[in-house]
């Protein structure tokens, strides 16, 4: 073998570079928490139990509807009212329809961004709900 | 047909896929077992492939030097064209490994009227080529949100650099636009420039099919079919916590997807995608020029063959120089010591 020492330097950056994420998670990983049950587990709204559309359209697809809302609000300035699947009569609107019913950020939109790493720039602009003060836990 | 074979076997890879994404029983196969194994292969041949290549010698001394060499002190050399220090070499290497230099300094002659020749810079191959590498690099990176928890610090700044322009929602990434395009045209460019096209082969073909298909399967996940991303981290990091989980409902897009990229893994190390590691063995970019000051010994040498100069060549055919009147540097020792001479060697 020439080069021996360069050549095992650089096998051994290529190694740890393509292990690094399995190490990452067995030592600074937080593996039991997503052992349990895997899901991230936003809190489910008390008093309603239909969302605006189905539970699998809202669970992958409700950034699609928000953009539908705001270029209706916005755009066309059809403020109507929708109805939901479950029959309620609820605001095209991001503060006071979803987080109407979904009335923690923290512990409903944030627990699925955090864990798949989405950072909306909504809330840039957008207020979020006032926190209970029981929920000022860190996300 | 070169063309055509590799998109039909990419064509039949999404087939397989789908097949495999339908139904629940086969998606542990396509989606964990599957790229498990490939990440596997994709390591091992990767270090077999090098060590193979740190056991081959180089026999000469090869650096394509593109510049003045270091000569005398008032000639200016050209340091990294023509590198004679290991330094030098490095700073080479660094530029060819993170700004494809080589490319960068392509150059084309065109005939004109006159006839006149002039040459010009042609950058599109680099241009397409950095900006393919690195979106694909960003790309890589940015999926690793789907491995780590908590996630990687740093991912999230990343995605918004990636996604400044907020166009839509979810935000397209430009990185996912600039690698889509730029395979395209890279594939365009074998197809109707006539010298590449004649050099290309199937196997030049297949990995830009692949990885288009790839970047296209990937898009059309978070933009179309709009997959649920909370389901597919479960699984993928079931992968790498070895907890292998398929949770219910995952598109089938999902795992024709992840069959390519288990494709393009097990394919990576037997084939020009190797280039990654390869970089790094050119000799005619990693060796210093300095052939005057330095010996450079050929590892195959037999050690029992000496060196052979020219006095110890006189040395032995003296005799027969003498008698073939070819001019030696040394005369023939008097005559009278001649038999004791030649008893000594029978
Ligand atoms: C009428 C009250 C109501 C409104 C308004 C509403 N939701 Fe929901 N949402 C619910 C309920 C109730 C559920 C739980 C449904 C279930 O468990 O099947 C839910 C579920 C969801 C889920 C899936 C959560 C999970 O556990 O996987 C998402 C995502 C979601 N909503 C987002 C939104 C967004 C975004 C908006 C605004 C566009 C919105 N919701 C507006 C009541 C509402
Ligand atoms: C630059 C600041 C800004 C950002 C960022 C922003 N919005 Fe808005 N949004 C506004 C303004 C201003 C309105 C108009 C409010 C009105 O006329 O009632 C609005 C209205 C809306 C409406 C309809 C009305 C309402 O009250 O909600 C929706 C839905 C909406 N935005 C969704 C979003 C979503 C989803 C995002 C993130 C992807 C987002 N917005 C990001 C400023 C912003
Ligand atoms: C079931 C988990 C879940 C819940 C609950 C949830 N989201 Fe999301 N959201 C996601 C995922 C996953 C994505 C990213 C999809 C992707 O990357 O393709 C996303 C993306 C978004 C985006 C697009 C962001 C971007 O930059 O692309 C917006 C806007 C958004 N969510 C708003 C909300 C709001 C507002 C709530 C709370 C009412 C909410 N989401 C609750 C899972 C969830």
């Amino acid at each position: 073998m020439y080069d021996k020492g360069k050549v095992l330097i650089g096998l051994a950056i290529f190694v740890i570079a393509a292990l690094s994420i399995v190490g990452y998670n067995a030592t600074m990983g937080d593996v039991d928490s997503f052992r349990t049950d895997g899901k991230p587990g936003p809190e489910k709204p008390v008093g309603h139990d239909k969302c605006v559309k189905e539970t699998a359209y809202m669970q992958t697809s409700h950034m699609v509807l928000l953009n539908e809302w705001r270029d209706e609000v916005i755009r066309e300035g059809k403020r109507e009212l929708v109805e939901t699947v479950g029959g309620e009569m609820v605001e095209k609107s991001l503060q006071n329809g979803c987080m109407g019913c979904h009335i923690s950020k923290v512990k409903f939109c944030d627990r699925c961004h955090d864990y798949t790493n989405v950072k909306p720039y909504c809330w840039d602009c957008h207020l979020a709900p006032v926190e209970a003060p029981a929920s000022k836990e860190a996300h | 047909m070169k063309v055509l074979r590799p998109i039909i076997a990419v064509l039949l890879l999404i087939v397989v896929g789908g097949l495999l994404g339908m139904s629940h029983g086969t998606q542990m196969l396509a989606g964990v077992i599957l790229p498990s194994i490939a990440f596997l292969v994709f390591i091992v041949g990767f270090i077999r492939k090098v060590l193979d290549w740190s056991k081959s010698p180089v026999p000469f001394k090869i650096p394509t030097t593109c510049g003045q060499a270091k000569s005398l002190d008032f000639i200016k050399a050209d340091r990294f064209d023509c590198p004679d220090s290991k330094s030098d070499v490095i700073v080479r290497m660094f530029l060819e490994v993170f700004l494809f230099r080589s490319l960068f300094r392509n150059t084309k002659a065109e005939m004109h009227d006159g006839p006149k020749i002039t040459y010009g810079p042609n950058l599109w191959l680099w241009l397409f080529g950095i900006l393919f590498h690195y979106s694909f690099l960003t790309i890589v990176i940015r999926h690793m949100r789907l491995f780590t928890e908590p996630v990687l610090p740093g991912l999230g700044f990343l995605e918004y650099i990636d996604g400044f322009v907020q166009i839509g929602a979810p935000v397209l990434y430009q990185s996912d636009l600039i690698f889509l395009g730029c395979v395209t045209a890279l594939f365009i460019r074998r197809l109707i420039a006539p010298q590449v096209k004649y050099i290309s082969l199937g196997s030049d073909y297949f990995p830009l099919a692949l990885i288009f298909a790839i970047g296209t399967t990937g898009m059309m996940m978070r933009h179309l079919f709009r997959v649920d991303v909370t389901a597919i981290k479960q699984l993928t990091l079931g992968i790498v916590t070895l907890d292998w989980t398929v949770p219910a409902n995952i598109h089938p897009i999902f795992f024709i997807h992840v069959v390519l990229v288990s494709t393009l893994m097990m394919y990576f190390p037997f084939s020009k995608l190797m280039h990654m590691g390869g970089i790094f063995f050119s000799p005619t970019r990693n060796m210093t020029n300095d052939t005057r000051a330095v010996r450079h010994i050929n590892p195959w040498n037999d050690p029992n063959i000496k060196p052979h100069s020219y006095a110890g060549y006189e040395d032995e055919f003296r005799e027969f120089m003498v008698d073939a009147d070819i001019p030696v540097d040394k005369p023939l020792p008097p005559k009278a010591e001649e038999p004791a001479e030649e008893a000594k060697e029978d």
